[in-house]
């Protein structure tokens, strides 16, 4: 398999969550330019993974790399500054800021306004249903909408790589489907996405790279259409 | 005075008293908001702030500057003393407050708590155990209408305070800086994962918060004339029972609370006992804190909401 | 890395300046160069300090990993060897012998320290056993202390005679200053139980017809003992009225035994572990069947039976009460002592009594830095070692919650 450049690389990662052993010796790599997912069940360690590629939980031991550079003992603040963007699980919305502030925040560490203006229009025209509740308090919108704008917030930083955290938990098919086509979207503007999913067939299907992680540990990487075929796949989380 | 010119004095009267205390429990609501943690020394930082206004008014006073550039002298004493609490704020959650971020919320009590004993009887050690008397800046001259009468001093504190919170709004919902205040008291994590760098937010607020004190400090002497070293306490509970009551958490909140206090005192002193009156305010916050602990516009429990 | 380390410092020890410069003051009147040299030396000394504090920590980091334990610790530890009775049995030597080589004032200063002794363990059962903080506390004492005086003037009840209508009353303010406290979180439960304290106070203060409001009352019989005696209409009670200062030193010296006999059996008791249960995880401990509600408010009703006792003795010891004595800054210096001692251990706080209420005595002209002092060592405490000197192990844990666990390489 020939890969494109790494942008994303994490070597052996442990982190504890006060004495429970997380993640144990996680070790992944994300080409520049793709779609990786990361598939497991529930508690597997998929979310502590985000949170430790973001140094909010950090490692304790292992490497992380971002376009060739340590990140593992960054701030979550300074990792943000590096072109790393987050949709946590959850959304996380400011629920008493306006949609229109919670996108600002997005641009929080930006000085271009004019650019800035330019992403905004981007991310209405990829959820036109923001711009309607754009005076809207956070706290007030739909799961659905929260959706949107939690991804609408992260683009916002014109990342370079963008994070998700089960962008499809609590919402309807139809609109994981219009989810997951935005999210195609965006990946063909350029952006890599390593997105963290339980709807393991719908990850699965728009992904190159697909990683399969059980109690802290990658178990399974390959491409992700071979894994759409593997029986075992098939057997744990397609539900075939 | 007939009736109706009593009361509408009173509620003058409640009107200046409340915004006051709203200044102080802004201080409160917006460290609280931010980290969760009730600011003992707040009350240490008003009246400092307080003290450093009659320094630098008896110093600018002597060269006489109180009579010929009256709204300078002005400008400098409020600026020096908030300037001056704006450090100190940022002093004292660096020493007192940052290294207990991680630790459990008794200790970082204790330290606050430490820190107001610390702040006030180092002043007491300065400026002396009796009150040190400000220099009568505003005389008696006033306004009156329908029998009620407004003091110049009352006039100029007032508007004061009102640009003052206005300013603090403005800047909490227009300012970048002021945003990520906003955002950082909602969830601090994600405001982290947006670059916002947590401690630099933190220590603006705590720059900001006891300002607002320092400037009430500062009112308080010009209008009741002196100041003491344990002023501070009785403001600190009194301006505490405000924030609660409007909401911790809640800038409109603690406006609205100091405006319900300072009612509450002036209109039982008016008509009851006034010896009781602070009685009655402590009865006031027990009372809010077991019946409704989020207060008049909060909406969960110790929500917080900048 | 060392410049990085030494940034850290200089911008800590500018910090802890800027805090010292409300104590230095400024006189509008005249620039004192004496004072900004002295503010620049304080200054260049934290910095001195904290530099070598780091280098002696650092060092220590780099040898052993495991956390220290407090060099208190290690003595009490090396005390236990020794069987119990020649440690207790020399300490109540000393205080049964102290009047007798002591003058006066330092007697006086005795009574004082096992006073406060008894207050810090009946807080200690609010604060460190349940894990309630307290900032009313000063409350109990200033009931049993009023409660002894009306008594005492008004209908000439003797001190036995009011000392169990004083601790009844104490466990009744308990109940009610705890009970609206009961499902509220730290923060609010310390206010609230500030306004309380403030709040009795203020009503001693100003209810002049019953309480002689900022006078106070005076005059109040000193304890007494009863003995039979012979004569000549028979046998007959005589009573002896502690009134010398070694008769009262003992009479507190037993009153403090008795109060730390008590507070250690609470501490074994099945009461004692539920206390703990709640204080280390309320919602768990309700699960497993603790009455949390009763449970609490006898936690708030104890510690201020023992609080009552010792105001009673106050009272009686003066012969005069005052509002004045029970101000919000005497909670604070008891729960210094608390907090100083180690939360939840007994010694501890014993020793914390003797060591912040005669130090200053001792070092008389620190008098004035007394207050200062405590504000300084209740924070220093905190963010160094938040259990306290001798800390009960439990705490420990608790309060590190922010040390990270390594994995076992």
């Amino acid at each position: 398999m020939v890969k494109a450049q790494a942008i994303l690389e994490l070597s052996d990662i442990h982190t504890y969550y006060g004495n429970i052993h997380a993640l144990k010796g996680v070790s992944c790599s994300i080409s520049k330019g793709e779609i990786a997912c990361l598939i497991g069940a529930n508690g597997a360690g998929k979310s502590t993974t985000l949170m430790t590629i973001f140094g909010v939980q950090p490692a304790t031991q292992g490497e992380i790399l971002f376009k060739g550079k340590p990140i593992q003992k960054l701030r979550p603040e300074k990792v943000a500054a590096l072109g790393v963007s987050q949709t946590p699980e959850g959304r996380q919305i400011f629920p008493r800021m306006s949609t229109f502030e919670n996108l600002e925040m997005g641009a929080f560490l930006r000085k271009d306004k004019t650019e800035v203006q330019q992403d905004l229009d981007w991310v209405f025209s990829l959820f036109p249903r923001l711009k309607d509740r754009m005076k809207q308090l956070g706290g007030t919108l739909s799961g659905g909408e929260q959706q949107m704008l939690a991804i609408g917030r992260a683009l916002m930083s014109r990342p370079e790589l963008l994070l998700l955290d089960e962008p499809s938990l609590g919402l309807a098919p139809k609109l994981v489907e219009k989810i997951f086509e935005t999210i195609l979207e965006i990946n063909k503007s350029g952006v890599t996405i390593f997105l963290v999913e339980q709807n393991a067939h719908m990850a699965l299907t728009i992904s190159g790279t697909g990683y399969v992680m059980e109690t802290g540990r990658i178990v399974l990487s390959d491409r992700a259409s071979a894994l759409l075929e593997n029986e075992q796949v098939q057997k744990a989380y397609l539900g075939e | 005075m007939d009736l109706s010119s009593f009361i509408l004095q009173q509620i003058i009267n409640a009107i200046f008293l409340g915004s006051i205390y709203a200044l102080i429990a802004l201080g409160y609501t917006m460290v609280y908001g931010i980290i969760e943690l009730i600011n003992f020394a707040h009350g240490e930082l008003f009246t400092a702030g307080a003290f450093i206004g009659v320094i630098v008014l008896t110093a600018l006073q002597q060269i006489g500057w109180v009579e010929t550039h009256f709204v300078l002298t002005m400008i400098i004493v409020f600026s020096m003393a908030m300037a001056y609490v704006a450090v100190l704020g940022v002093a004292v959650e660096h020493v007192a407050y940052k290294p207990l971020r991680t630790s459990s919320r008794l200790s970082a009590l204790l330290s606050a708590l430490g820190m107001s004993i610390f702040l006030s009887n180092g002043m007491m050690l300065s400026q002396g155990v009796s009150d040190r008397p400000y220099p009568q800046v505003f005389g008696v001259e006033g306004i009156e209408f329908m029998g009620a009468r407004i003091s110049n001093g009352q006039i100029f504190i007032m508007l004061l305070a009102v640009a003052l919170m206005v300013s603090l709004q403005l800047f909490v919902h227009r300012t970048r800086l002021g945003k990520a205040m906003r955002a950082t008291a909602q969830n601090k994590v994600m405001a982290r994962i947006l670059g916002i760098d947590i401690d630099q937010t933190i220590r603006i607020t705590f720059m900001i918060g006891p300002a607002l004190g320092a400037a009430a400090g500062v009112m308080v002497g010009l209008h009741y004339g002196a100041v003491r070293f344990d002023m501070g306490f009785l403001f600190m509970i009194k301006a505490f029972a405000a924030a609660i009551l409007g909401g911790i958490g809640s800038i409109p909140g603690a406006m609205l609370g100091g405006l319900i206090i300072g009612g509450i005192e002036v209109m039982w002193a008016a008509f009851l006992p006034s010896a009781w009156k602070d009685v009655t305010t402590f009865t006031v916050l027990i009372l809010v804190l077991y019946l409704k602990p989020s207060g008049l516009l909060g909406k969960g429990s110790a929500e917080v909401r900048v | 890395m060392i410049q990085q380390e030494l940034k850290k410092l200089v911008v800590n020890a500018i910090f802890l300046a800027i805090l010292l410069i409300p104590m230095l003051g400024f006189k509008s009147t005249s620039f004192d160069p004496g004072r900004a040299f002295k503010t620049i030396g304080v200054f260049l000394a934290i910095l001195v300090l904290n530099i070598i504090v780091k280098v002696i920590r650092s060092r220590k980091k780099e040898v052993d990993q495991t956390p220290k334990k407090p060099w208190v610790e290690s003595i009490t530890e090396r005390v236990d060897r020794y069987p119990k009775i020649y440690t207790i049995g020399g300490l109540l030597a000393v205080a049964a012998v102290f009047p007798l080589f002591a003058d006066n004032y330092m007697i006086d200063v005795g009574i004082t320290c096992l006073i406060y002794v008894c207050l810090g363990l009946g807080l200690n059962i609010v604060v460190g056993l349940c894990g309630l903080l307290d900032l009313g506390y000063i409350a109990f004492y200033a009931v049993g202390a009023y409660t002894y005086s009306l008594l005492n003037l008004t209908f000439g009840l003797s001190f036995w005679s009011a000392l169990p209508i004083g601790i009844v009353l104490g466990m009744m303010a308990g109940c009610i200053i705890g009970y609206p406290t009961l499902k509220m979180r730290g923060d609010y439960l310390a206010i609230v139980t500030l306004g309380f304290g403030e709040i009795v106070r203020l009503v001693l203060n100003n209810w002049d017809s019953l309480t002689a409001g900022p006078n106070g009352l005076f005059g109040m019989k000193r304890p007494a003992l009863y003995y039979p005696s012979f004569g000549e209409d028979g046998l007959a009670w005589a009573t002896y009225y502690l009134k010398s200062l070694p008769s009262l030193y003992y009479f507190i010296l037993i009153i403090a035994i008795l109060t730390i006999i008590g507070v250690r059996r609470l501490d074994n008791s099945r009461i004692g572990r539920a206390w703990i249960a709640i204080r280390e995880d309320e919602v768990a401990a309700e699960l497993s069947g603790v009455p949390t509600t009763w449970i609490k408010l006898l936690a708030y009703a104890l510690g201020a039976a023992f609080a009552s006792v010792a105001g009673a003795f106050f009272a009686a010891k003066l012969s005069y009460t005052n509002p004045n004595f029970f101000l919000f800054m005497e909670s604070c210096i008891v729960l210094c002592i608390v907090v100083l001692g180690g939360v939840g251990s007994i010694p501890g706080i014993v020793i914390a009594a003797f060591v912040l209420i005669a130090a200053p005595e001792v070092f008389r002209g620190l008098e004035n830095y007394r207050m200062l002092a405590f504000g300084g060592i209740m924070t220093t405490m905190m963010i160094l070692k938040p259990e306290g000197l001798i800390p009960a192990t439990r705490r420990r844990r608790e309060l590190h919650e922010d040390i990270a666990t390594k994995p076992k390489d």
